[in-house]
């Protein structure tokens, strides 16, 4: 626990709170540290201080902490794997080569298993998403309090350091594999032969309203399933290590009951966390390859 | 864990991390691995063809070099043939020349037994006549009897 005075509520709530960035309605009541209130004069952007402050924000708001971090580990992602596109040598490969080229032989081995379409662009995006959603899982594995302490004390209210536990970047992502969905689906069956999968089956054209709700739910379940899948495993986990960490900060002294549990939560986050390794790895594949398997589908024709 | 608009910014930062991926780390980095497949698949098949050419090359080998000794033998065998032709031509030819000059050789002597002869003939008549002389007391007109004498040396 980052300070005596927070209760695990407040402890619990602090962790899940996003760093957000947007703006305050003219007229609302901020509440300061010291439990003044002051009414805001015009509408103004700012860093939310409370989750109050972020919902007020609305929708044209940022998550700080989400957006930066989710862009960081792309981008060192990138830059590492084009620092060894740009030096990459047919002969005998070392050190970083190595481990990229059996990333992607490893990527388009599990591309070419569960896509039977033509589409170069479904291998370097199936490389994206395992590789981005890796890494922002594996934030995860950062002891909960370093980063939230760390920016605490450089004044910065929240900051929740794993972005796929924000339901914005999952269905962020998966806003972005629905569109190619769609887009897919046209460009290969055609807006007539899209239109027809939703509508003609699987009751016939007599069937039409019943088909376009079943097929309707299908289509949409895609992209949400994606967002959900991946952002309730993490939100869970993330949670779970929350409450761990909660454990310890029974500490008050020693006592039988305040030793037991400071070292069960040294146990238990241990244990979690290399629980977690493979929850990190299986949900970044998870969500590359059924972002495989919807394009596959968008690709195939039906009859 | 409100939905903002973090959403739209993910969804148009995802769509550029797959364009940069596929445009600059994707494409190239496949390119290498084909080029080596192709390479080492390449490779392989000149091993297989050299391995191959090494073989029937080995075979070649021996088969010129039992060709060769069969040559040298056969040289040895002619040359074995030819020198003791030669030296069998040499013999006969020593014999033959042998013989020449042995043949020579005889027919010198018997000139020269045949030369001693005539002139012990001629130095018979002489001393016959030069006996006889001393032994009639007088001269023997040589014009005289030369008939005689003729008669004695055609006898001797």
């Amino acid at each position: 626990m980052s300070s005596e005075a927070h209760t695990s509520a407040e402890y619990i709530h602090h962790h899940l709170q996003n760093l957000t960035y947007g703006q305050l309605p003219a007229g609302f009541e901020r509440h300061g540290a010291d439990g003044a209130v002051e009414a805001l004069q015009q509408a103004t952007w700012t860093v939310a201080h409370t989750s109050e402050e972020a919902k007020a924000m609305g929708f044209w708001a940022l998550n700080l902490d989400t957006f930066f971090v989710s862009l960081l580990l792309g981008a060192i992602f990138m830059l590492v794997f084009r620092s060894v596109a740009k030096s990459v040598v047919t002969g005998t490969p070392s050190g970083l080569q190595n481990f990229c080229e059996w990333a992607i032989e490893f990527i388009d081995s599990s591309v070419r298993g569960s896509f039977s379409g033509k589409n170069n662009m479904v291998g370097p995006l199936a490389l994206t998403i395992f590789f981005w959603v890796f890494t922002m899982n594996l934030m995860d594995l950062i002891p909960i309090d370093y980063i939230p302490l760390l920016m605490t004390s450089l004044g910065v209210p929240f900051f929740k350091v794993v972005p796929s536990t924000d339901p914005n970047a999952t269905f962020g992502m998966a806003i972005g594999v629905f569109l190619l969905v769609l887009y897919y689906s046209v460009k290969v069956k055609g807006l007539g032969g899209f239109v027809g999968e939703l509508t003609l089956q699987p009751f016939g054209k007599w069937g039409m309203p019943v088909n376009l709700l079943l097929e309707g739910v299908n289509l949409i379940a895609k992209p949400i399933s994606l967002a959900l899948r991946l952002f309730g495993n993490m939100y869970a986990g993330e949670m779970i290590f929350i409450l761990i960490a909660l454990m310890g900060g029974a500490w008050a002294g020693f006592s039988v009951s305040g030793v037991t549990l400071y070292g069960s939560q040294i146990l238990l986050s241990l244990g979690w966390a290399i629980f977690h390794i493979l929850i990190v790895t299986l949900q970044a594949f998870i969500f590359m390859t059924l972002t495989v398997v919807y394009l596959d589908m968008a690709h195939q024709e039906h009859h | 864990m409100n939905i903002n608009a973090t959403l739209l910014a993910q969804t148009i930062m995802f769509a550029l991390f797959v364009w940069f991926c596929m445009k600059f780390v994707w494409t190239p980095i496949v390119a290498a691995l084909e080029a080596r497949k192709k390479q080492i698949a390449d490779g392989l098949a000149d091993a297989e063809r050299a391995k191959h050419d090494l073989e029937l090359a080995s075979k070649r080998s021996a088969e010129i070099l039992r060709e060769a000794k069969e040559k040298a033998s056969d040289i040895i065998a002619n040359s074995e043939k030819r020198g003791s032709e030669i030296v069998e031509e040499a013999k006969n030819q020593a014999k033959v020349e042998g013989d020449r000059i042995i043949a020579g050789a005889k027919a010198e002597i018997d000139q020269e037994v045949f030369r001693a002869k005539e002139q012990l003939r001629t130095q018979v008549s002489a001393i016959a006549l030069a006996g006889a002389g001393k032994i009639l007391g007088r001269e023997i007109d040589a014009k005289a009897h030369n008939d005689l004498l003729d008669k004695l040396v055609a006898e001797i």
